[in-house]
């Protein structure tokens, strides 16, 4: 484990929490673009957590200390999920702890505490929120382990930094990968909690599920809650484009290979932007009960890529 | 250590277990003699079983002895090796903690109509018979152990017999335990006709054709699986466990279920020896489906102590189908998977008793502080029991199967197993098993809805009834057994490779293999297969973890993370009182409706006779309809049909008789 590589962890996890604002604020930019109007400028979501951290906390009188302590507990399990997944660099000395169990594991982690946050302060909203949430995400749950399962079929490991390798060498187009990577995408739009499953910038409580769990916190608590659910969204991007996509990430710690790679990432999560903000604005939210049937697609990827690899790609 | 000093410190444990039921006998109507000597001894038993077991393990031998009791041409043997070792250290920790924590609870019973005697007597012959069950070397003692543990706890869960539900329901435990029993002594009967012999070491030698062994196998899952719980067999356990007091539910759920869990890789690893790859299908979903319906039926549940059974019968599952997923490897030919496999059933096992010890504790805490078991009427409890809300969050998280504790650890090491799942052969096989592997995600996920659910609901939010508003700390030694167990939670997750080279000794001697990759890049990494395939470094997950909670309480410490108190957002409306917020059913309604299919809903609106309306909803378990319920009928019609040879008449009993035993002569001879 060399200085250089410990470096580049540093740099990685700094770029995740510096990157996901930017990357919210590209989307809503796209979005409103879309909706012909002129939107907010790029770096307004890093003008709002500046303007949350300044704020006085207010917090109801019927919270525990599980209420304070939820906000850095949810941002520092993110983060740290964030730091195994690679963005611009693969050889990174968190290499070991980059396995994708365990990064599902960490977010998780993650869900729980923001789950009982919610059913902390004792209102309807922030328990709907929970309930609601944990019925996402448990059927996300296998769709996401069939999908890795189809990868691992052919890669034969569960470590992140393999499976990136594996690709940037690949020489087929595998029919497994697209169904894993469309099981993917739908279950990151779920867990994320975008449209169609979730609105996030919804204001009406009955059609939130994330919002109605950080309903009742306040200043630097939301800046976290908030600050956490962009770096779910950019860890779930960076993990789409490089494990899907990784032509062009830095193999190496030189200081070209690495602008080239940063720059390859930024271009490469800008497209992803602009789909996303694209898909938002051609969907419209389902109702809750019509989620299961988005995830059970999902699941179906998931088993026809995996099915796929007995199949199809025998001998390969 | 020498492997006779195990066996004598063995003996001692058993010796103490018996010693506390002894003492017991003498309570009179106070529980002093029970607080301060009966669950002292029980605690030194187990302490003395945790150190025979470990003994075992890092020992490493083999030690037998022959007792002079049993039948004069069969004494009984003992055996302590790896495998009964693993399952001492199991047993022994969570008793330890058992009888600290029983210790204060059990001044709730004093000045009622129970009798104490019988509570402390049956305790001890309890975990003394479970003890030896682990010890026999041959059926004989075996089966005589095996009975007196099942009749022992019959005993302990009829405490509370006044209400006629709980005389039911300890009635239907001790008809499936001798159901049960009967088909291990039939399984035992095949292997002791083939191996010459009732010992063990007999049986080892039987020369088994595919059929038998078959046989044999199916009648020894069927009769440990009816007592780990297992789907379609574990009727009794989610209406035996809350009746029970909580410490011994504890004990039951934590430990008399790996008794089971025990047994079985006793007969299938050792006994029987040979593997097939149909075997391992059918425990792999059993298991399964053991352990996806035992969650969703959890989640249904708002008793508190009812939710946790049905949680143990989803926990019993996942051991299943990790030991499944062993056999399936072994007999295809990967023994290193297979050990993998069967390293992450054993794992599961401690870490179950773990943390299911932990949160009937919790739930017999709130029990002994608001007298309350329904979760609907529970909240805000962490305000007014923070030691034991602190560590039922950690019970939850552990069973949630999150890192940095132990639950996340045995999942992990599963579903590497069945990753990999690509080396086998058979395309059928690696298009199965994956299906399997995303059911026990499902289930993990909707565990951890559940876990969410429960402390929500009881600890979090307003209380909902006056008793849980008033509800009071619990007594030091209940929490100081809890704290003792979330501490064994905490150690596991994070130091995995320890446990495991600890450990290694157990597939070694049952396969013939151990484990040494997994642990050899270090203590920091845990590498089950190899390096490159997957690598889980708890210690650094943990310590990463640790750092941000530290700084955050330096911070809040200096003052500088002040906060506020406010009323809570209520929409411009009336303010939110305990009534508005979301109720167990409430929370559980999504996944209600989505996997309605696979509950019995009774859902409805009824007028009562004041005409008030009420609104009820019962979901009843649908083994009930499809698999109790036919054959209670079959076997009622079977017993009238054979009521027609009671005539009545002597003379013809005379002839039934001078019948059977002229077809008995001609039979043997």
């Amino acid at each position: 484990m060399s200085f250089v590589a410990l470096l580049l962890v540093v740099l990685q996890m700094a770029l995740y929490v510096l990157l996901a604002p930017l990357l919210v604020g590209w989307v809503r930019k796209v979005k409103a673009v879309l909706q012909n109007r002129r939107g907010a400028s790029l770096l307004q979501p890093y003008r709002d957590l500046y303007k949350l951290f300044g704020k006085e906390v207010r917090m109801a009188s019927t919270a525990s200390p599980l209420f304070r302590a939820a906000p850095y507990i949810v941002f520092t399990a993110t983060w740290l999920a964030a730091a195994a997944v690679p963005l611009f660099v693969t050889q990174l000395a968190t290499a070991g702890i980059a396995d994708i169990i365990a990064i599902a594991g960490l977010l998780a982690l993650a869900r729980f505490f923001l789950a009982l946050a919610g059913m902390d302060v004792g209102t309807a909203f922030g328990g709907m929120g929970a309930s609601r949430e944990m019925l996402v995400s448990a059927l996300a749950e296998p769709a996401m382990l069939i999908a890795i399962f189809a990868m691992v079929m052919t890669v034969h490991s569960t470590n992140l930094e393999t499976l990136v390798d594996y690709q940037l060498t690949a020489t087929v187009l595998r029919p497994s990968y697209l169904f894993a990577l469309s099981a993917l995408v739908l279950v990151a739009v779920a867990e994320t909690g975008r449209i169609p499953v979730d609105n996030p910038s919804t204001h009406l409580e009955l059609t939130m599920i994330h919002e109605a769990m950080i309903l009742e916190y306040s200043g630097r608590h939301l800046a976290l809650m908030e600050w956490a659910a962009q770096l779910k969204l950019l860890l779930y991007g960076a993990l789409l484009i490089n494990v899907f996509f990784p032509w062009g990430i830095a193999q190496h710690s030189g200081l070209g290979e690495l602008a080239n790679g940063l720059f390859f990432v930024l271009l490469k999560l800008a497209v992803l932007g602009v789909l996303l903000a694209v898909s938002e604005t051609v969907l419209a939210k389902m109702r809750l009960f019509r989620a299961p049937t988005f995830l059970n697609l999902a699941l179906l990827f998931g088993l026809l890529g995996m099915l796929s690899t007995v199949i199809l790609e025998v001998g390969l | 250590m020498s492997a006779s000093l195990s066996l004598w410190l063995a003996g001692a444990a058993v010796t103490m277990a018996l010693a506390s039921a002894l003492v017991s006998l003498m309570t009179g109507n106070t529980t002093r003699l029970l607080r301060l000597v009966a669950m002292p001894l029980f605690a030194l038993g187990g302490l003395f079983a945790l150190l025979a077991g470990l003994g075992a393990l890092l020992g490493g031998g083999v030690a037998t002895a022959e007792l002079p009791m049993g039948l004069p041409w069969l004494h009984w043997h003992v055996r302590l090796d790896a495998l009964s070792g693993f399952f001492f250290c199991v047993v022994g920790l969570v008793s330890f903690t058992v009888g600290i924590y029983a210790s204060g609870y059990i001044r709730g019973f004093e000045g009622g109509r129970d009798s104490l005697p019988a509570l402390g007597g049956f305790g001890g012959v309890f975990l003394a018979a479970m003890l030896m069950v682990m010890l026999a070397d041959d059926a004989f003692m075996f089966m005589v152990m095996w009975e007196v543990m099942s009749l022992s706890s019959y005993f302990l869960v009829v405490f509370h017999h006044e209400h006629a539900a709980n005389r039911s329901a300890a009635f239907l435990y001790l008809l499936m335990a001798h159901v049960g029993g009967l088909a291990i002594l039939l399984s035992y009967g095949i292997l002791a006709t083939f191996g010459h012999g009732f010992g063990f070491d007999a049986m080892r030698g039987a020369d088994l054709g595919f059929g038998w062994a078959s046989a044999a196998f199916l009648l020894a899952f069927l009769g440990f699986g009816m007592k780990a719980g297992l789907v379609p067999l574990h009727a009794w356990l989610p209406l035996a466990h809350p009746v029970a007091p909580s410490h011994i539910s504890a004990l039951m759920s934590g430990v008399m279920l790996k008794v089971a869990v025990y047994g079985f890789i006793r007969v299938l690893f050792d006994l029987i020896g040979q593997f097939h790859w149909q075997w391992g299908i059918v425990v792999l979903a059993v298991g399964s489906i053991s352990a996806l319906m035992g969650v969703l039926y959890a989640l249904m549940q708002h008793d508190l102590k009812r939710l946790l059974a049905y949680h143990s019968v989803e926990n019993l599952g996942i051991i299943f189908m990790g030991l499944g997923l062993a056999m399936l490897f072994l007999a295809e030919g990967h023994p290193v998977i297979g050990a993998v496999a069967f390293i992450a059933a054993l794992y599961h096992s401690i870490n179950h008793a773990l943390f299911k010890s932990l949160l009937f504790m919790g739930a017999g805490a709130i029990l002994h502080s608001a007298g309350e078991r329904d979760m609907e009427k529970m909240g805000g409890l962490l305000r007014r029991m923070p030691w034991t809300g602190l560590f039922f969050l950690v019970g939850c998280i552990s069973i949630s199967a999150l890192p940095p504790f132990n639950g996340f650890v045995s999942e992990w090491l599963t579903f590497q197993s069945a990753l990999q799942v690509w080396q086998l052969n058979s395309g059928v096989l690696r298009s199965v098993v994956p299906i399997a592997a995303a059911m026990l995600a499902l289930t993990g996920a909707l565990a951890a809805a559940c876990f969410v659910k429960v402390y929500g609901v009881a600890f979090l939010g307003r209380a909902r009834s006056r008793a849980v508003r008033r509800a009071r700390p619990a007594p030091l030694s209940m929490q100081i057994g809890q704290g003792i167990l979330a501490a064994f939670c905490l150690l596991l997750g994070v130091l995995p490779t320890t446990f495991i080279s600890l450990i290694n000794i157990v597939p070694q001697q049952v396969l013939g293999r151990g484990l040494a990759q997994a642990t050899s890049h270090g203590w920091l990494w845990l590498t089950p297969v190899a390096a490159e395939t997957a690598s889980y470094g708890a210690p650094l997950i943990a310590i990463a973890l640790l750092v941000a909670l530290v700084f955050g309480l330096w911070l809040m410490g200096r003052g500088l993370l002040r906060v506020r108190r406010c009323d809570a957002w209520d929409c411009g409306f009336a303010p939110p009182d305990a009534g508005m917020q979301y109720t167990a059913s409430g929370f559980a309604q999504p996944i209600r409706r989505v996997f309605g299919m696979l509950f019995h809903i009774d859902e409805g609106v009824e007028v009562l006779p004041d005409g008030r309306r009420r609104h009820f909803l019962y979901v009843k378990d649908r083994a009930w309809e499809l698999f109790y319920m036919p054959i209670a009928r079959i076997v009622e019609q079977a017993a009238r049909r054979v009521t027609r040879l009671q005539s009545g008449n002597v003379r013809t009993y005379l002839g039934w008789s001078l019948a059977t035993l002229l077809f008995l002569l001609w039979v043997v001879t």
